[in-house]
């Protein structure tokens, strides 16, 4: 063990969580409500609100199901209830098959045979104590460092985000990689403009295609729409910020990967297939931009931002760093860390990244962030290819 | 006097970081710690960019080294540089759709 570890949750499978939680699963948006009522009625339960799971072309169902076993399978969730309506086109009999193959308890219900809304809630709460008081008494034991698996994102950016808060990023990815843990990123279209440099970063000449390769399928999609995507991306408050163009986003977007070699590139629905550092194909905004990080077995995110992006993650802790000292004083009760010294000069970037480093060790092992101190985490959903039909 | 912070040798544009009006000075720093003193010409916000070369139209504009656009118009020195002055050259969909026109 190096000397830097964690106090984790180890599971069945050897993945270690940074949190113990009954994830309430909704087999498809039109049980959301009922979702809501049983987290809103019970302790250590997290809802996974999504907007998916009826009337989408086949691809984009099976992928449905994926990212929902995927949450499931996330080392910060201990138990999962599954809230299924029984005509729903996820895949719920899989979805329950693949969570109960992890060892994690499992329980389902079904909102048609229950007989509707009321008797759900009240047999999903039933359900949801019994899973609760089931991982309750697990307890945190010290893991290695390099079980830890951090997601990166920028949101809301502004020119400060290149120069302050996604450079810290970048030194703490560099040293988790360096300690032999994993690191993903994505936001695709953050890469168009700056792709070049990280095609530079890859492990082998197949990587650096592959990086190509899904950047021109994400410009190729937003070129399709036939207009200029200014606007989209960068977004007015970017531009409000002083980024003029996709291409000044990115180039100050990618700085947050740090400078290791890129060890390869997945699909939204993947986990990383080994240590290092990885790039997951996804957009660029925040609710299904972390879902593909909690899919990819992230247990923690930073997230840098400049104009003062508030979200968090249901199942997973995410860590605001703002590279922007007036919008870090303006929301202080938003951002975790003031990255905006390191814009101003009066810290260094090791100071910052070694401040941030030494929380993210202290999140892994139970601290919470100001965002998980107030629950904002409800606002997410899975990135969809084809259209509702 | 303001910072301009200049990200590299190769840059034609440097950003600020306050609010600059035209007819004052900043300070353009490099990476390596030079300075020099430069008039500004508009009013620039916090965190945008101020030209220190001038840019012709259809010229690149250059940060972190990389290209970051082209420019519309005739960049001065000490002027703002901007979403009125330069353009992406990457995901122009309205750029493909006047292609797909004209054939």
């Amino acid at each position: 063990m190096s000397k830097h570890t964690f106090m984790g949750y180890v599971r069945k499978d050897g993945s270690v969580g940074t949190r113990n939680y009954v994830a309430i699963l909704p087999s498809v948006v039109c049980v959301n409500e009922v979702v809501e009522s049983i987290v809103h009625n019970t302790n250590m339960t997290q809802g996974i609100i999504h907007h998916q799971g009826c009337c989408q072309t086949p691809p984009d169902l099976e992928r449905t199901t994926e990212c929902l076993i995927k949450i499931g399978q996330n080392p910060n969730v201990g138990a999962i209830l599954i809230v299924s309506l029984g005509c729903e086109g996820v895949d719920t009999d899989r979805l329950e098959a693949e969570l109960r193959a992890t060892g994690k308890p499992v329980d389902r219900i079904n909102v048609q045979e229950l007989g509707g809304t009321s008797r759900s809630i009240q047999v999903g709460m039933d359900k949801a104590q019994a899973l609760i008081r089931e991982i309750a008494q697990m307890q945190r034991t010290e893991v290695d460092i390099s079980h830890l698996t951090m997601g990166i994102k920028c949101g809301a950016s502004d020119t400060t985000s290149g120069i302050g808060s996604n450079p810290v990023i970048g030194y703490v990815a560099d040293k988790i990689v360096d300690l032999g843990g994993t690191v993903i990123f994505g936001e695709t279209t953050e890469f168009i403009g700056a792709e070049h440099i990280l095609q530079r970063r890859a492990r082998t000449p197949e990587i650096a295609d592959s990086i190509k390769f899904i950047v021109d399928r994400m410009e190729d999609r937003a070129k399709a729409i036939g207009v200029d995507m200014r606007k989209g991306q960068p977004t007015p408050g970017n531009i409000a910020g002083g980024l003029s163009t996709i291409e000044e986003k990115s180039l100050g977007a990618i700085v947050k990967s740090g400078t290791r070699p890129i060890d390869g590139v997945i699909e939204y629905t993947d986990v990383p297939k080994g240590k290092g550092l990885w790039v997951k194909d996804s957009p660029g905004r925040e609710i299904e931009l972390m879902s593909g990080m909690a899919i990819g077995g992230a247990q923690v995110i930073l997230f840098s931002t400049g104009r003062g992006a508030p979200q968090g993650f249901p199942v997973v802790p995410v860590i605001k760093i703002c590279g922007n000292p007036i919008t870090y004083e303006r929301m202080i009760h938003d951002m975790d860390i003031n990255a905006g010294l390191l814009t101003t000069g009066e810290r260094t970037l090791e100071q910052v990244g070694e401040e941030v480093f030494e929380m993210l060790l202290r999140v892994a092992s139970g601290e919470v962030t100001k965002g998980e101190a107030i629950k904002y985490n409800k606002s997410m959903d899975f990135y969809m290819l084809g259209p509702v039909i | 006097m303001v910072n301009a912070i200049k990200l590299h040798d190769e840059d034609n544009v440097a950003s600020v970081f306050d609010l600059v009006e035209a007819g004052s000075t900043v300070l353009v720093v490099d990476k390596k710690g030079n300075s020099y003193e430069l008039k500004v010409e508009d009013n620039i916000p916090y965190g945008h960019k101020i030209a220190i070369a001038e840019i012709k139209v259809g010229e690149q504009v250059t940060k972190y080294g990389e290209e970051i656009g082209i420019a519309t118009s005739v960049i001065k020195v000490g002027q703002h540089v901007h979403v009125h002055n330069i353009e992406s050259i990457r995901g122009r969909g309205d750029w493909a759709k006047a292609n797909e026109e004209k054939k």
